[in-house]
């Protein structure tokens, strides 16, 4: 239970993940209201796409428990959204960014899907057109996928993620690779999303800046462990030197926020 | 050219380009030419082996591709899927020269499998491929939408539709199925390549899935009915015509959609210039 009450829509309690020998996620406990946009700040390999993992029900934990809508993952997967860090569709694929738009909403479906002419056919279209233009991106519906640009593959990528109108919308690293103008639209588009549809954003980035106008909670993330909580509570130099467990300073900028020393610990051991 | 044995060499080679037209926009999708070249060669070792027993060719070819499809499913699970399928074609090759070693007696029934008979089918063995083509396409259509999405997106899909492995898996059982109905009646060559040009054609000509499929059924039945009549009068083998045909067609409409391509943007250059 979230402080008011409220059956929170991620629920994360002492889970620990351990791969290849290695300790990638210590203990963390996270929990996200409905609604919020949360950022998933931490350096490479801080563990953050390994809990978007988690939370997908990808990979399951050694120990802890991950509720997402109040039950175990898995049973209701169609109430979380995922866009990948890396996107890679093939240019010579045939299909258009509508018909990855189409699959968000039924690909797990057997079957043909609907001829576009039926009355599901229809209304099937004008989910997708929706969810297209949700994300500013209707004038794509009809351009094969692979041969778009980084960014407007993204936004199809949103769009597919968000059509089955999940309550959870997880993006790994999407502000990673644009441009400083497209940062800022991409995030404005994920405010907007959050605000209007009342989904839930959880975006993993290793620069919390772009996002510091946009955030109702951070989750910092250090060697695996997270703190979390409202910006100015946890972005504090006792705060985040007790995570990465050495002394790190932060240090605010002209509206920026820099960590200083936080990668102390890859020069010496 | 039309006799009743020529009626079902026409019947069979459709089936099989039917089929094979459908299958190949996933097989070419997924990036699964190197199985459809493997898997009917697979089957081929296993037609050696039923001869070696004294079994039916139809059941050797069917273990052989099923029990090669489980395998590259299984052993891609863990490692790279290239490897997977390159160690299991390997290992039922060699296990078909053996077989092929031991049977002393010559069988050019056998050598047959690679490269097609096609004329001479008999109806027992055209009502067995209309069968087992029915299957697999009824197979294909309930897939449709699992195998585009993992096709296309597989991270995304993995996380809402069935496990990426069990689609896998799944895909190549189908493939074996295509397999089993088509190297008895036209050989491992023409199956593998009916497979892969006209489903690698069509690709350069639309961008909507559906078409696609639609395109490279045609472009698999047009070139078959057009190597079987050019080999009816010629007496150039099938498979030969089969092969350069679909790869021709490939190598043109690739050449075109360049082009025209190139065209399109420098015309748009022009005008914005
Ligand atoms: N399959 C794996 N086996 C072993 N180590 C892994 C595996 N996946 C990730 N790791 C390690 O886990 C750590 C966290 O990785 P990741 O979650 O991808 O970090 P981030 O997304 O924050 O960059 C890294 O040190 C990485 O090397
Ligand atoms: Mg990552």
């Amino acid at each position: 239970m979230s402080p008011d009450g409220a059956v929170p829509i991620l629920a994360m309690e002492s889970v620990s993940v351990t791969l290849g020998g290695r300790r990638v996620l210590e203990a963390v406990d996270l929990r996200i209201g409905h609604g919020e946009l949360t950022g998933l700040i931490g350096s490479n390999g801080a563990g953050k796409t390994t809990l978007l993992r988690v939370v997908l029900g990808l990979l399951a934990p050694d120990a802890g428990r991950i509720l997402v809508g109040g039950q175990p993952v898995g049973h209701r997967r169609g109430l979380v959204g995922y866009v990948p860090q890396k996107i890679s569709l093939d240019p010579d694929m045939p299909i258009r960014a509508m018909d990855i738009v189409g699959l968000g909403l039924d690909g797990h479906r057997f079957g043909l899907p609907p001829l576009g002419r039926s009355r599901r056919g229809a209304a099937r279209r004008s989910r997708v057109e929706e969810a297209l233009a949700s994300v500013g991106a209707e004038r794509l519906a009809d351009a094969r996928i692979g041969r778009l640009s980084g960014g407007e593959q993204q936004r199809v990528m949103m769009a597919q993620a968000l059509v089955s109108r999940p309550a959870l919308l997880l993006l790994d690293e999407p502000l990673a690779n644009l441009d400083i103008s497209s940062i800022s639209e991409v995030v404005a588009v994920l405010a907007r999303v959050c605000r209007e549809q009342g989904v839930a954003v959880l975006i993993s980035a290793h620069d919390m800046n772009p996002l510091l106008p946009v955030m109702d909670r951070i989750a910092y993330m250090a060697d695996g462990r997270l703190a979390s909580g409202p910006t100015g509570e946890v972005v504090r130099t006792d705060v985040l030197s007790g995570l990465y467990r050495h002394p790190v300073e932060v240090l605010r900028v002209g509206g920026r926020i820099l960590v200083a020393g936080a990668d102390a610990e890859s020069h010496c051991p | 050219m039309f006799t009743a044995l020529m009626t079902n060499t026409w019947l069979a080679a459709s089936a099989v380009a039917v089929v094979a037209g459908v299958t190949g926009f996933f097989a070419v999708g997924r990036g699964s030419s190197f199985a459809a070249h493997a898997l009917p060669n697979g089957a081929f070792a296993g037609a050696a082996g039923a001869t070696l027993v004294g079994a039916s060719t139809l059941l050797g070819v069917g273990v052989f591709s099923v029990a090669g499809a489980l395998a590259i499913g299984a052993l891609g699970r863990r490692g790279r899927h290239d490897v997977a399928t390159a160690l299991t074609v390997v290992v039922m090759l060699a296990a078909g020269s053996l077989f092929i070693t031991l049977k002393t007696a010559y069988a050019p029934e056998v050598y047959a499998l690679l490269f097609g008979q096609l004329f001479g089918v008999s109806s027992a063995a055209v009502t067995v491929t209309l069968i087992l083509g029915g299957v697999s396409l009824i197979a294909l259509a309930l897939l449709y939408r699992p195998l585009l999405w993992s096709s296309a997106v597989p991270d995304v899909a993995a996380t809402r539709s069935m496990r990426p492995a069990v689609t896998e898996t799944a895909f190549l059982v189908v493939m074996a199925l295509v397999t089993t109905m088509a190297v008895p009646v036209v050989g491992a060559l023409l199956i593998f390549s009916l497979l892969v040009s006209p489903a690698a054609a069509a690709r350069c000509l639309t961008d909507r899935p559906g078409v696609a499929v639609g395109l490279g059924t045609v472009f698999a039945v047009a070139i078959v009915w057009v190597a079987i009549a050019v080999s009816f009068v010629t007496a150039l083998p099938v498979g030969f015509l089969v092969g350069s045909g679909g790869a021709l067609l490939y190598a043109a409409l690739y050449a075109a959609t360049r082009l025209a391509g190139r065209a399109g943007a420098s015309r748009r250059h022009y005008r914005r210039g």
